[in-house]
């Protein structure tokens, strides 16, 4: 089975999970005899390609405006506040204007007037997630459009994550008439706070997962979201949870500064993760046992309001934060935690308790988060119930037996999430898109 | 005829590095030796040693007649002493003149006279000491930090046996008074205070370069003239002496407007003094009542840049709770890292009040924003605290063995 995959990033350059997840499941479809081509934005030439063949759209020429074959038209129409020639530089040097003066002179043509209604271009995508991210999301299924057209036959059924890709997977698939996955890493309202969501996202979502054969939920937890929110039936949403890759690489474990307990946020600090929850329940702990320090590891929006709010709590002495971690310093991190906290308001999967168990580091997770639903060996509580928290913290401090289990066993559960398995429904998935598409 | 009462502010800080989470428990060298160094070796260069040069050659010029004040800090001091002791020997060579005063403050520059008595207690007469072993003559007037002054810190001072205190000007307490006479403190009538004539001290010190100003530029025969034209009995003349060449870079002429001042103050019916001289020019005229702690910092003149919000309270909250410790520790090294983290300088890096006076506040700010300073500063805490601790400990077992 061969498959055409749309993604955003794709490691070493990644800025989220959403690239760990994609390189993971790749490796696991390999396993599973499924070829990938797997195309990008913007590669950058040393992504592992033993797996996988990455396909980079900033080297695709890409037809626009040719409404026969292009596919992709109705997608650039729609998204009406892009301007499409935004690529063009609004003034010109005296070298090009000479040359342009030149060949008007030749052809009495003006050198923005083209040949035809139709012309090709390359954009080079900055694959980020910057200021004109609803730019290259319309050029980029301009080009998946192209891309399809080329390796035509040379593919079975598109598969789109996030919906970032999902304009080019819906390109992708009236091009070639082949079966449409779109997979849902993280919904718009685990996003935002509340129902104030992007609309915008929500409606390429909707367009997206309403095109698609099949569409994949990281957890139940989005499964639920997408059929109560986006209104997609059931019967064609599939979890299929995600799996965990560890490099095999041992890393030295750091010498210990502090004698006393440590306990561990690391993440983003924005209102999703949850950080003022677990600054409530650190000020309910420190209360009762002294010798506890806690960490939060990482930056975001919400880090000054939480700053304050540990100093205003008095606990700044054993209240620590690192500011944003990178490479060693997370792996560091873990080794030096003696518990790990993830209090996600809406979390769709959350890969970080994984790397803690893959630490021997005991976790405690809010049951809102999609990751909630595989394991057996953390500590739920809903995000709110601080005292909760609190008291898992206090538990995992005060009784090392209870440390202890939760640590073997974690590290023997952890260790069972492979993405193999996890392949291996997706590749159901992909034979189902198949089968009900020849129907 | 009028004095005029001419007081410069030496203050250098012991500026932290930074110091990660990762460091706490392993790390003990809180210092950044590097910037602590190239500061003070560039400010002796520009300001401490061109300034004093020039004040010595006044002094002997005007033979007794050109006085000026000034008080040091302690950590001053010992950046002096590490890394450029020359300034410091021209420091004896102005107090040789017997034309200049040394005043007495905190130690470390520190915020102890709003923690409590024992704290500032402590503080000044380690500073006291030190000013008499560097300068052979123990200090009869005190200014506080940043002039930080308020009617209880006026009574701890005099119980301390000062005669005299400097403070700010300040409008808010002064209405319609002019703090070009002298006053008395409110609880204590014994000791005089001198306050600051903002007006005539910013001329120098904030206005003297920028061309903006209606009156730039500035010559020393025009601020003369001000001086003799302001009604009252004293003229207080207080200032960073970092304006000097610092502040107020050597290009703007602030050496020459300097060189020139003396003449043209003398040529006016005008005297120079020292503080203690100034006070007892004429009689007290009056008490002065501040009951609210007030300092010469930014347009509010309190003591909000260092103490105004939960960030600063915390730290010096946390900070003075290790008080009890430290003492019963008894140990040099560990006193001298309790003295530099005492500095004011740290709290004020933590301020986010940065609306009227956000300039002055970011130009002494080594940090990206209040709160990776105070994050940086709550990390060294930490491991001190984890030292002190450890250190206690061990002092305890000590004891039991002896026992």
């Amino acid at each position: 089975m061969r498959v055409l995959m749309f993604g955003w990033e794709f490691p070493p350059h990644i800025a989220g999970g959403l690239g760990t997840a994609c390189y993971g499941m790749t490796r696991g479809l390999a396993r599973n005899d499924v070829e990938v081509i797997f195309v990008m934005p913007r590669a950058s030439g040393d992504e592992d390609e033993r797996f996988v063949k990455v396909v980079n759209a900033s080297d695709i020429e890409a037809r626009y405006c040719d409404s026969n074959i292009a596919g992709a038209d109705d997608i650039m129409r729609k998204i009406s506040f892009i301007h499409i020639d935004s690529n063009m530089v609004p003034y010109i040097s005296p070298e090009e204007f000479a040359t342009y003066r030149e060949s008007y002179e030749r052809t009495g043509k003006k050198f923005w007037e083209r040949e035809g209604d139709s012309w090709t271009q390359r954009y080079t995508f900055s694959g980020k997630y910057g200021a004109n991210l609803m730019e290259e999301v319309a050029r980029y299924a301009v080009v998946a459009a192209e891309v399809a057209r080329q390796l035509e036959g040379k593919f079975d059924v598109i598969h789109a994550h996030d919906w970032l890709t999902y304009f080019a997977g819906i390109a992708a698939k009236r091009v070639s008439g082949k079966p449409l996955v779109v997979h849902m890493h993280a919904t718009s309202f685990d996003r935002s706070s509340g129902d104030n969501i992007d609309t915008r996202v929500y409606d390429i979502e909707r367009a997206g997962m309403a095109a698609a054969d099949r569409v994949i939920a990281v957890s139940n937890l989005t499964r639920n979201i997408i059929i109560e929110k986006y209104g997609i039936p059931a019967e064609r949403v599939v979890t299929v949870h995600n799996a965990v890759r560890f490099s095999s690489k041992e890393t030295e474990i750091p010498e210990r500064g502090v004698e006393d307990k440590i306990v561990t946020f690391l993440g983003r600090i924005t209102y999703q993760k949850g950080p003022d929850y677990f600054v409530e329940a650190a000020a309910k702990v420190l209360k009762r046992v002294p010798n506890v320090r806690f960490v939060m590891a990482g930056s975001g929006d919400m880090m000054n309001h939480v700053i304050r709010r540990v100093a205003r709590l008095g606990i700044a002495d054993r209240f620590h934060f690192t500011g944003f971690l990178k490479g060693d310093d997370v792996d560091k991190m873990f080794q030096l935690s003696d518990v790990y906290i993830m209090p996600s308001v809406s979390e769709p999967f959350g890969i970080s308790p994984l790397e803690a168990m893959r630490s021997n580091v005991p976790v405690i997770i809010s049951k809102q988060s999609g990751v909630a639903e595989v394991l057996d060996y953390a500590v739920k509580v809903d995000y709110w119930d601080v005292d909760a928290m609190a008291d898992a913290i206090y538990g995992f401090v005060k009784y090392p037996a209870l440390a202890k289990m939760f640590s073997t066993k974690g590290l023997e559960e952890v260790t069972g999430l492979k993405w193999n398995n996890a392949a291996a429904k997706i590749k159901d998935v992909y034979e189902d898109a198949m089968n009900d598409c020849a129907k | 005829m009028k004095t005029v009462n001419l007081y410069f502010q030496v203050h250098q800080p012991w500026r932290l590095k930074v110091y990660r989470f990762f460091n706490i428990g392993k790390d003990h060298n809180y210092l950044d030796d590097f910037t602590n160094r190239a500061i003070m070796q560039k400010v002796a260069r520009q300001c401490y040693l061109p300034m004093n040069a020039l004040l010595l050659k006044l002094i002997k010029e005007n033979k007794g007649a050109f006085k000026c004040s000034f008080s040091i800090t302690g950590s001053a001091v010992e950046q002096f002493r590490a890394y450029c002791p020359e300034v410091l020997d021209s420091f004896r060579a102005l107090a040789e003149t017997g034309c200049v005063e040394f005043l007495a403050e905190t130690y470390s520059h520190s915020l102890a006279s709003l923690s409590s008595k024992e704290d500032f207690v402590e503080q000044v007469k380690l500073h006291t000491k030190m000013i008499k072993d560097e300068f052979g003559k123990k200090p009869v007037a005190f200014r506080n930090t940043e002039l930080i002054y308020s009617d209880q810190i006026g009574e701890m001072v005099s119980a301390l046996g000062f005669k005299t205190i400097l403070a700010e000007g300040a409008k808010h307490i002064m209405g319609w008074k002019s703090p070009n006479y002298i006053y008395t403190n409110a609880i204590d009538n014994r000791l005089k205070v001198l306050l600051r004539n903002y007006k005539l001290s910013d001329d120098i010190g904030f206005r003297f370069s920028n061309q903006g100003w209606d009156q730039y530029p500035l010559t020393a025969e025009k601020y003369a003239q001000w001086v003799a034209e302001d009604a009252g009995e004293v003229v207080n003349i207080f200032m960073d002496y970092e304006t000097f060449g610092e502040h107020q870079k050597a290009d703007t002429g602030i050496f020459d407007f300097m060189k020139a001042l003396p003449k043209a103050i003398l040529s006016h019916d005008l005297k120079f003094a020292t503080v203690s001289e100034t006070a007892k020019v004429s009689q007290p005229v009056g008490v002065l009542h501040c009951p609210h702690a007030m300092s010469w910092a930014d347009e509010e003149r309190d003591v909000t840049a260092w103490l105004g919000n939960e960030l600063q309270n915390e730290a010096f909250a946390k900070l003075y709770g290790l008080k009890d410790k430290v003492k019963a520790l008894k140990n040099a090294d560990f006193e001298y890292v309790w003295n530099f983290m005492q500095t004011s300088d740290h709290f004020y890096y933590m301020a986010t009040k940065w609306l009227s006076d956000g300039d002055v506040h970011s130009y002494f700010n080594p940090y990206g924003s209040s709160y990776e300073a105070f994050i940086n500063y709550m990390n060294v805490l930490a491991d001190f605290e984890i030292e002190v601790e450890k250190a206690l400990a061990a002092k305890k077992s000590r004891k039991k063995e002896i026992a």
